[in-house]
């Protein structure tokens, strides 16, 4: 199976145009951890349960998107920052149809 | 003053079985944690899940895992000091520490074993401009005393189990209680939406919803919220004398970050060559808390880093005593209680 390219700005603004695998199992909080795109400590908290917000992120193309399960609803019901295009990057499963995702890391909750 | 062998911060899976890795050693343990149940983020964030990857448990929920380590840790009665963070360190002529949380509570202990994952769980803040003005002037978001409620009109944000279980309880004392959520779903426990619905057809409690709090009215202290209702998003008014956001929690390094230890990536640097033990002797990191080339944050990693750190403190505490590790099938338990577990004796008799 092929990679795909994914355009991820952080949290200071730089846009990283960066290749995931469709073949590992992986969703796009873990792309990011692995990219180190943002602080080890400060994004997928909670390892991909969707029970925290530390891996939202404003989806910025129109890519066709998994739609949002219970868990990812309701917990950007409680989360801050929160947007009409937000996404949990953890319930985000790379696959091709995510090929040319853009999105950008919403700020980091204190 | 609490004075044990071991101190062990934070009372996750690492921490607590560190307690039993030290008990096999005779060494005492007592443990901090800033959450008031033992079990860091199994107990708090996902008793409920399964977790496939604990050796010898083809599935086990992190519950369970969390009541399966404190009963064997128990013959080692471990004391706890729960709801309370560590806050301040300081290192005595002897070597020894003294460890203080935030209430004051003082630990003396030879050895301080970090255990504390990604940090002490604090409540998450709602972005609401002035809130920070407010806190503990009508503003709480922890409730600790119910009775301060008594016949005031009480607001409480948040869609999880906390903010049904609260706005119910606090209806048999509050004057009003009146319960924001920014959306009509709730995911609590089935039966606490339930009872909300009925107190609700009651008239016993104010459902809003979809609702945002968005501002904070008052001179000295809370005297309304101000939030912003429906599709349209509609601003308004409430009179309140209290706001209490239950968004949950979100762990935090904390002050353990101003200890003087070695930190990299929000994570504490240890020697993986020998025993995890931190840039100040005497000091130890272990499980999800620690760093080192190769580090993977997983439970039975923790587990084995409790094991040799607890190796490592008992060679601290007695420099001159020699020590040959023992299997459990061999040498038994023994508790500090007087317990003692052992493999039953095989029956030797001759065949005529």
């Amino acid at each position: 199976m092929q990679d795909i390219t994914l355009i991820i700005t952080d949290r200071e603004g730089t846009t990283h145009t960066v290749q995931a695998p469709t073949d590992m199992n992986m969703n796009l909080m873990e792309v990011i951890k692995s990219y180190e795109l943002a602080a080890e400590g400060t994004i997928g908290i909670c390892g991909g349960m969707a029970m925290c917000a530390s891996c939202q992120c404003y989806v910025e193309s129109d890519n066709e998107l998994p739609p949002m399960n219970d868990d990812e609803e309701a917990m950007l019901s409680e989360a801050f920052f929160v947007k009409e295009n937000s996404r949990l990057g953890c319930q985000l499963f790379i696959t091709e149809h995510l090929n040319g995702l853009q999105v950008t890391l919403a700020p980091e909750e204190h | 003053m609490i004075k044990t062998d071991i101190l062990i911060i934070g009372a996750g899976p690492t921490g607590l079985f560190a307690v039993f890795e030290a008990g096999l050693l005779k060494l005492k343990c007592h443990l901090i944690d800033a959450l008031p149940q033992p079990g860091g983020q199994c107990s708090e964030i996902y008793p409920k899940k399964p977790i496939y990857d604990i050796p010898g448990f083809p599935e086990v929920l992190a519950g369970e895992l969390v009541n399966n380590l404190m009963e064997q840790i128990k013959p080692f009665q471990p004391g706890f000091t729960l709801g309370e963070r560590a806050e301040t360190i300081e290192k005595l002529e002897d070597g020894s520490f003294i460890v203080t949380t935030n209430k004051n509570t003082k630990h003396h202990a030879s050895i301080v074993a970090i255990a504390g994952g990604l940090g002490s769980f604090e409540p998450r803040k709602p972005l609401i401009p002035n809130i920070s003005e407010f806190e503990d002037k009508g503003v709480e978001y922890i409730i600790r005393d119910p009775e301060i409620y008594r016949n005031k009109r009480v607001v409480i944000a948040g869609g999880g189990d906390s903010a049904l279980d609260w706005s119910i309880f606090l209806t048999n004392i509050a004057s009003e209680v009146t319960l924001i959520h920014r959306r009509n779903e709730f995911r609590g426990a089935l039966d606490s939406v339930e009872k909300v619905q009925e107190l609700k057809k009651l008239g016993k409690i104010n459902l809003i919803t979809p609702a945002e709090v968005i501002g904070l009215r008052g001179l000295e202290r809370v005297d309304g919220v101000v939030i912003q209702r429906g599709e349209d998003r509609l601003e308004e008014t409430l009179d309140a004398d209290h706001f209490i956001p239950l968004f949950g929690l979100s762990p935090k390094l904390g002050p353990i970050a101003d200890w003087g230890l070695e930190i990299e990536k929000n994570a504490i640097k240890v020697d993986n060559s020998l025993d995890y033990q931190t840039n100040i002797p005497g000091i130890y990191a272990i499980g999800d808390v620690n760093t080192y080339p190769g580090k993977l944050k997983l439970i039975l990693c923790g587990f084995h880093e409790a094991t040799l750190m607890c190796q490592s403190a008992y060679q601290r505490i007695f420099p001159d005593k020699k020590y040959v590790m023992k299997y459990t099938t061999v040498g038994g338990i023994h508790g500090f209680d007087g317990s003692v577990k052992e493999s039953p004796r095989v029956v030797v008799k001759s065949i005529d």
